[in-house]
């Protein structure tokens, strides 16, 4: 067997070119399952890292009804969401675990002569807990700071970046809307979401703040929105039946009426999203296994021109005693062989493609044991299966004719 | 003496369109062991095809061949193989040697085929290469040597299976008159070692080495002689 080993090696060593030019049909097709499955695995990777980030559990409530069709007023038109509901939701519902309401309003950010046009939200602590913020500087805020209003802010990161450049913020004065703030903390920067704005790009403040100081709304109570977090996956459903309930109640809605909020959660946009990933990794992982096939066919082609070359020295191995198994199997290892080496080549490539594609587009890649062992597997296969038909050609030679071609 | 080779009434028909050649045409012979047999005749005559035939490298149309006691042409393709492993030792006109293998690893091969251990068969092979004087030459590949050196490495691997028979397809064809001579005291001393030689040649000095001649036309013996051979110089 080890001689069977040692013939191979040295008769692909014999025709380098050649044998390199074989191996890399597979090479490209191994390396192409690898990378392209490893895109669109991270693709999936990074959709589960915003939904954790931003929360499967997690349901949005926004006042106004679900449908604005027709002539019926416009979202937040009467309808309205209060700080109170928010509070309701959070003593009463017991599916529940945070609630963050929130006023968001778009406004101008000045620290001495530096300015930065920034997205100001009002909130409360259960935020920083939802959104999953870190501090990064100093302090997140907390319930005393909304009771006492304080007119404190947390910056995020790029707004940091953009008003205090290397200084340190912390215990600096910020004016929004010429109303001096004291920078408390500053976030720990999250980066771009997939759903598209920069998270960083954010300047947070207590929500009765908001409501006192900035709020243009004549209603002082009323909120934007709020973002609740079910205790679990599963309890989404029964929270937002609890959260409906409570509000057509408090909102005093009469039965058969439409709602004047709206909720919704993430799952049904995960789920289409997770759809959308997996359907576009089956297409480049399939639109890659193609090549492989047509590598292997590569293979098939070369071994037979081989095989044809090589007829006489099959015929001079014939009439010295080499049985119809012997000649097989010196073929099908040279084309196991061929398909092994360039598959392992491709496991590498592929690898070493991935975590390029992961350094230069900062696109996360995630190299999956399946996808290796697919491609490691498929490229044995190949070997077996393109190299079978000239080994048995070779081996079905009738001696004299073998000994005899020119 | 028993015979080893025994072919009666070999009939090996080719078809070429729509008419039928005769390249044999009941051929009945048979090789004592330990004969020196040259098979002679002009091109076309069938003496190739019957070498060709005792080879087990083809298989007759009709007729019945018995070597060393068994009826070759029941055979299956794999036991044919063992035969020519174990049985037969070839030499060629045109040597065979493998091009990318040295002269030792020519030789090992037989064995390797035999499933001889891979220590043993070096060993083997080096002095069948030492009885053919080669052993000055062993990490040389074909394209390095001679060819006469070629032809002397194709006798070593005919030789290193022990095989009884050693068939010879005009193993002088491609040779000088010195290295023919060369040649042919070689396959006289392994002659004389009790192996059966069968000799094809158009050269009448060359068969005058052997103790029988037989000659071929037209796919039919001519004539078969047992001669005094000419002892090599």
């Amino acid at each position: 067997m080890f001689e069977v080993f040692r013939t191979a090696i040295s008769s692909l060593w014999a025709n380098k070119t050649r044998s390199v030019l074989t191996m890399l049909g597979v090479v490209i097709g191994v390396a192409a399952v690898i990378a392209m499955v490893a895109v669109g695995n991270g693709a999936s990777t990074q959709m589960e890292d915003v939904v954790s980030g931003f929360g499967v559990n997690m349901i949005m409530i926004r006042p106004g009804a679900p449908n604005q069709g027709g002539v019926r007023m416009g979202a937040g038109s009467g309808a309205r969401l209060t700080l109170s509901d928010i509070e309701a939701i959070e003593q009463e519902c017991w599916s529940i675990k945070a609630v963050a309401p929130q006023i968001s309003t778009g406004a101008q950010i000045i620290y001495e002569n530096r300015n930065w046009s920034a997205s100001v939200t009002g909130t409360t602590a259960g935020f920083f807990e939802i959104r999953d913020y870190q501090a990064e500087l100093g302090r997140l805020l907390d319930d005393d700071d909304a009771r006492a209003a304080a007119k404190v802010a947390v910056l995020g990161s790029t707004v940091a970046k953009e008003l205090f450049g290397g200084m340190d913020p912390l215990g600096r004065s910020v004016r929004i809307r010429n109303i001096p703030f004291e920078v408390v903390g500053v976030l720990a920067s999250k980066g771009q979401s997939a759903m598209g704005p920069d998270q960083d790009d954010i300047v947070v403040i207590p929500i009765t703040t908001a409501q006192r100081r900035l709020s243009r709304n004549t209603f002082a109570d009323s909120i934007n929105m709020a973002f609740v977090q079910a205790r679990d996956v599963s309890m989404i459903e029964s929270a937002m039946d609890e959260i409906a309930g409570l509000l057509r109640q408090r909102h005093r809605i009469s039965r058969g009426a439409e709602d004047d909020f709206s909720l919704g959660n993430m799952t049904d946009v995960v789920n289409s999203l997770s759809q959308v990933t997996r359907v576009m990794t089956l297409l480049l992982g399939s639109v890659a296994s193609i090549s492989l096939v047509v590598g292997g066919i590569g293979i098939m082609n070369i071994m037979l021109v081989s095989v044809t070359e090589r007829t006489r020295e099959i015929g001079v191995r014939m009439a010295i005693g080499a049985r119809a198994f012997d000649i097989r199997i010196q073929f099908l290892l040279e084309a196991m062989l061929l398909s092994l080496i360039g598959g392992a080549t491709g496991i590498l490539i592929g690898y070493g493609t991935s975590v390029g594609i992961s350094q230069i587009l900062k696109w996360p890649t995630h190299v999956s044991g399946g996808a290796v062992a697919l491609a490691a597997g498929f490229s044995c296969f190949v070997g077996v299966f393109f190299g079978f038909y000239p080994a048995w050609k070779a081996s079905a030679l009738r001696p004299i004719d073998a000994l005899r071609f020119e | 003496m028993s015979a080893i080779i025994e072919v009666r009434g070999l009939v090996k028909t080719y078809k070429s369109g729509d008419s039928e050649l005769n390249a044999l045409d009941g051929v009945s012979f048979s090789a004592e062991r330990g004969e020196f047999v040259a098979i002679m005749g002009p091109s076309g005559s069938g003496k190739s095809t019957a070498m060709n035939m005792i080879g087990c490298l083809d298989s007759p149309t009709s007729g019945e061949y018995i070597l060393d006691g068994r009826d070759v042409s029941k055979l299956s393709r794999d036991e044919l193989a063992r035969i020519r492993n174990v049985t037969l030792g070839f030499i060629f006109q045109g040597f065979n040697l493998l091009p990318r293998l040295s002269a030792l690893d020519n030789t090992v091969l037989p064995l390797v085929y035999a499933g001889v251990s891979a220590k043993e068969r070096k060993e083997r092979a080096r002095k069948a290469l030492e009885r053919v004087g080669l052993s000055s030459r062993m990490k040389h590949r074909p394209n390095q040597l001679s060819g006469g050196q070629q032809q002397r490495v194709a006798i070593a691997r005919a030789l290193v299976g022990e095989a009884p028979i050693i068939l010879a397809d005009e193993p002088t064809g491609n040779l000088d008159t010195r290295t023919s001579l060369e040649v042919m005291d070689l396959l006289c001393g392994i002659n004389g070692e009790g192996r059966t030689v069968i000799l094809v040649t158009h050269e009448p000095d060359i068969a005058e080495y052997a103790s029988r001649v037989i000659r071929f036309r037209d796919g039919r013996i001519e004539e078969d002689i047992r001669q005094t051979p000419k002892r090599a110089a």
